[in-house]
């Protein structure tokens, strides 16, 4: 008899990712297996098997002896319900086993929509939601990620976070746990010892106390756990642990490529980033590492494309010797090799004109901001002179396909800084005329904008966000100042944007309502196929949460804030500092013109900050 | 042009057919089995699967069509370091060095297991045989223009129904696969709508050998 899985597979859309079974997976025996984690991510195989982090802590988890680490990912709607109908629980897909028979159940979150897929995940498993409700070492738990950097959302649900950087940080972890459930530890006892593992923070060790106005009080540590929890950090990339044998999917995932990474951390400080601070200090990895790496990562998996990834590749130092080695490499192999976030100087517009014998892709801006007075005060560092001069040379060069990427609701901005967006995609238009080579085919010219959210541990942390009908007046005027044929824009509603904002900034009074909302259905919320804000605006009213208070209200600079127990490393300072600078619209050097003391650099032992 | 017989079962048998090109594709790359790419602005490997198979069919009997750069390599290596280079459920049977047309192939044994959770009911199997002893069994067929009935039974050339064990019942049968064509799983259609009160609870299908018109095993 063909088992339930095997029947609702034709039935569902992707069946094949639900399967595993993929070149690279790594299966154990489980006699020899003490430790079974469950690595989950908050949204679906095409997704998740893109991201690379995941990929990386897939690697060294199962590089150590006694511990399997399985994939999970959130189903699709018309699988869950045929799982909900057949009662058929969350499996991983390397055994095919139940999520809720395993030791360790681990998530890595990026992104605040995320959430509800995280506690519809644990449902689905049939795992308690609460902490408090899942006794013992049995499904312990844990999450890292971005989002981990302001987890207070997610406390009342997840044992413990892991902060940072997870190639040494997860070992030492798993390695406690294997240890607890040899010696039969209770889960109290293994949350106070792993808790003094830098880098982890056990947020049942922590009470939050209220002033009457809402804002936080004091954040109290309880039986000695530290003030604050540092993010761990990997000092020496070259030597650093690294998968070259990926997992190959045999469905197409969204980055369906090699990915290898040049480098971590960013000299750039655009105010509105948190990437671009959380993950501070820099550290390089020599051309000569990521050359081999990038063989043994194509020889392996047998695609036929890579991409060099970072935060902004074009800063890595060593991009002309590592390309100047892979190109004729993935031309004699017909690889693609791939360069995002180019920056518009002239090394990089040389690189451009030589990968384009490779392959011809899109042209593609992030200004942020419309005027340059705006794009000093987040600290972007893209003049219109540079955008101006690639996009002659790109259009002499052939190219008729512009993208440009904006924010609306920024600190500061004005109507005329809008306006000035529609002015910037008008001299493009005008560097086309002047300089196609091959006008037939028409320019196309793609702006899209975001709706601004401040993000903890930047300079913007205390900002408000500006109201969605102000957000939705301000792309209507952009709209009414856009009139040539060639420029599709693209706005989003305010809506998911808002919710994010409110959860990036959260605190811990948010639980209930991601549990209200994905007891509701919210699930998902990522596609425009299942995100439904009335689900989430009635979880707010029905918690009685006025999402203002997190949004358009602001904080202030004195305010107990609700991640202050999370040290990324850059010091809250110098956030406070840019902060100001930006007031006045004083731009920092990046960190290539000098260390601008962002305090990052106290993370490293070993090395230097290596901007 | 080079061939190659390759089975795809197990979970392997969810893979789509673009999905499954891709795979190919990167197993060749793999095993380090250079291919041709084909002309034009997005240049492409050159493999070809000769019977698109639907998502969820099992097969003993895939053909695939692929050209190598260059190189010769014995065809017993190219095998070997492609079962190397492929993932559980896809495998290698058979290379040769040149084909049959394409266009000579015409037949499909395929085996349908059908299965009875509460058990095979008494007469099951003669009202099967007695339905495709018929003149005309029509059933509907999406085509690219919609949805377009046809009548199946020209196109099955034999058929057999038997019941194996208490809970499941096989087909065997050799239809046409190609001008015009019949998708195995239509027999099972076929069952549903002139005998609902024997629709399976789930059936398998598994495409089993390929003919030419002579009706000799096509490769
Ligand atoms: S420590 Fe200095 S050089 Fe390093 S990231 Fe911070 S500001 Fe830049």
């Amino acid at each position: 008899m063909t088992n339930l899985l095997q029947r609702i597979l034709p039935t569902v859309q992707k069946p094949a990712r639900y399967t595993g079974g993929e070149w690279g997976e790594i299966k154990k025996n489980l006699e020899d297996v003490r430790v079974r984690v469950a690595f989950c991510f908050p949204d679906t195989y095409e997704i998740g098997m893109s991201n690379l982090g995941m990929r990386i802590l897939y690697g060294v988890m199962n590089e150590m002896d006694g511990v399997w680490c399985e994939r999970v990912f959130a189903p699709w709607g018309d699988m869950e319900d045929a799982m909900r109908e057949h009662n058929l629980p969350l499996w991983a897909l390397e055994s095919q086993n139940a999520v809720k028979d395993f030791d360790m159940i681990a998530f890595t979150i990026g992104y605040e929509m995320a959430y509800s897929n995280i506690l519809n995940m644990l449902n689905l498993a049939g795992v308690p939601l609460h902490a408090k409700d899942r006794q013992g070492l049995k499904n312990m738990v844990f999450a890292g990620g971005v989002c981990a950097f302001n987890p207070e959302p997610l406390a009342e649900f997840i044992d413990f976070f892991s902060l940072g950087e997870g190639e040494e940080i997860t070992v030492e972890i798993v390695a406690l746990y294997d240890k607890a459930k040899a010696e039969e530890w209770s889960k109290e006892r293994f949350l106070r010892e792993v808790a003094k593992i830098p880098g982890v923070y056990v947020p049942s060790l922590y009470r939050h106390e209220y002033n009457a106005d809402g804002t936080l009080s004091a954040i109290v540590p309880l039986e000695g756990a530290p003030e604050t929890v540092t993010k761990r950090i990997v000092e020496d990339l070259d030597n650093a642990y690294w998968p070259t044998k990926m997992i190959v999917p045999s469905t197409e995932i969204v980055h369906d490529r090699a990915n290898l990474e040049v480098f971590r951390g960013c000299i750039r400080g655009c105010r509105f980033c948190q990437a671009g601070f959380s993950c501070r200090p820099v550290r390089k990895k020599s051309p000569e590492v990521l050359y081999k790496q990038a063989m043994e990562t194509m020889e392996y998996s047998g695609h036929n494309e890579i991409t060099l990834s970072s935060l902004s590749t074009s800063d890595y130092r060593g991009l002309k010797e590592l390309t100047d080695e892979l190109i004729p490499y993935c031309a004699e192999n017909r690889i693609n090799l791939s360069v995002p976030s180019l920056r518009a100087d002239n090394f990089s517009r040389e690189l451009m004109e030589k990968l384009q014998t490779v392959r011809k892709s899109g042209l593609t801006f992030a200004p942020e901001a419309g005027t340059q007075r705006l794009r000093d005060v987040i600290n972007k560092n893209l003049t219109e002179d540079e955008i101006l001069n690639t996009c002659a040379n790109a259009f002499s060069g052939g190219w008729n396909n512009v993208k440009l990427y904006f924010m609306l609701g920024l600190p500061t901005e004005t109507d005329e800084d809008v306006l000035g967006i529609a002015e910037l995609v008008y001299k493009v238009i005008k560097t086309w005329q002047a300089n196609a080579v091959n006008k037939k085919r028409g320019l196309r010219v793609h702006v899209a904008t975001a709706y601004f959210v401040p993000k903890p541990h930047t300079p913007f942390q205390w900002e408000k966000q500006i109201t969605p009908e102000e957000y939705l007046r301000r792309c209507r005027l952009l709209k009414s100042h856009f009139y040539s044929k060639s420029i599709t824009y693209d706005y989003h509603g305010p809506d998911l944007s808002r919710l994010e904002a409110v959860f990036a900034r959260g605190d811990r009074r948010l639980g209930p309502v991601i549990e209200e909302a994905v007891k509701n259905g919210a699930k998902l919320d990522g596609w425009d196929e299942y995100f439904n804000y009335s689900k989430w605006f009635d979880a707010l009213n029905e918690c009685g949460i006025d999402a203002d208070f997190y949004t358009t209200r602001g904080y202030g600079e004195d305010e107990v804030l609700p991640w202050d127990t999370i040290d990324v490393g850059v010091k809250k300072k110098f956030l406070l500092k840019e902060r100001h600078r930006a007031y006045e619209a004083t731009v920092t050097p990046d960190c290539r013109h000098g260390c601008a003391g962002c305090g990052a650099n106290c993370l490293l032992k070993e090395v230097e900050c290596d901007a | 042009m080079p061939r190659l017989l390759f089975e795809k079962k197990g979970n392997a048998v969810w893979i789509s057919h673009l999905d499954l090109m891709r795979l190919f594709q990167r197993a060749f790359k793999r095993a380090g089995l250079p291919l041709t790419h084909t002309q034009g602005f997005n240049p492409r490997p050159s493999v070809s699967i000769a019977l698109p198979l639907s998502v969820g069919v099992e097969s003993g009997c895939e053909l695939l069509d692929f050209d190598l750069d260059g190189v010769i390599i014995p065809c017993k290596d190219i095998m070997e370091r492609l079962n190397c280079a492929l993932t559980d459920g896809v495998r290698v049977l058979d290379v040769y060095e040149n084909g049959a047309k394409i266009k000579h192939l015409s037949y499909l044994d395929c085996c349908l297991t059908l299965e009875y959770d509460r058990g095979v009911a008494a007469g099951t199997v003669e009202n099967m045989k007695a339905l495709f002893c018929r003149d005309e069994v029509i059933v509907e067929k999406k085509g690219k223009n919609g949805i377009v009935e046809q009548n199946i039974i020209p196109m099955i050339r034999n058929l057999t129904v038997e019941q194996a064990g208490e809970k499941e019942v096989k087909i065997h049968a050799r239809v046409c696969c190609q001008n015009p064509s019949l998708n195995p799983m239509q027999l099972s259609a076929a069952i549903d709508k002139y005998l609902p009160e024997v629709k399976p609870d789930f059936v398998r299908c598994c495409r089993v050998e390929v003919y030419d018109e002579q009706e000799n095993v096509f490769r």
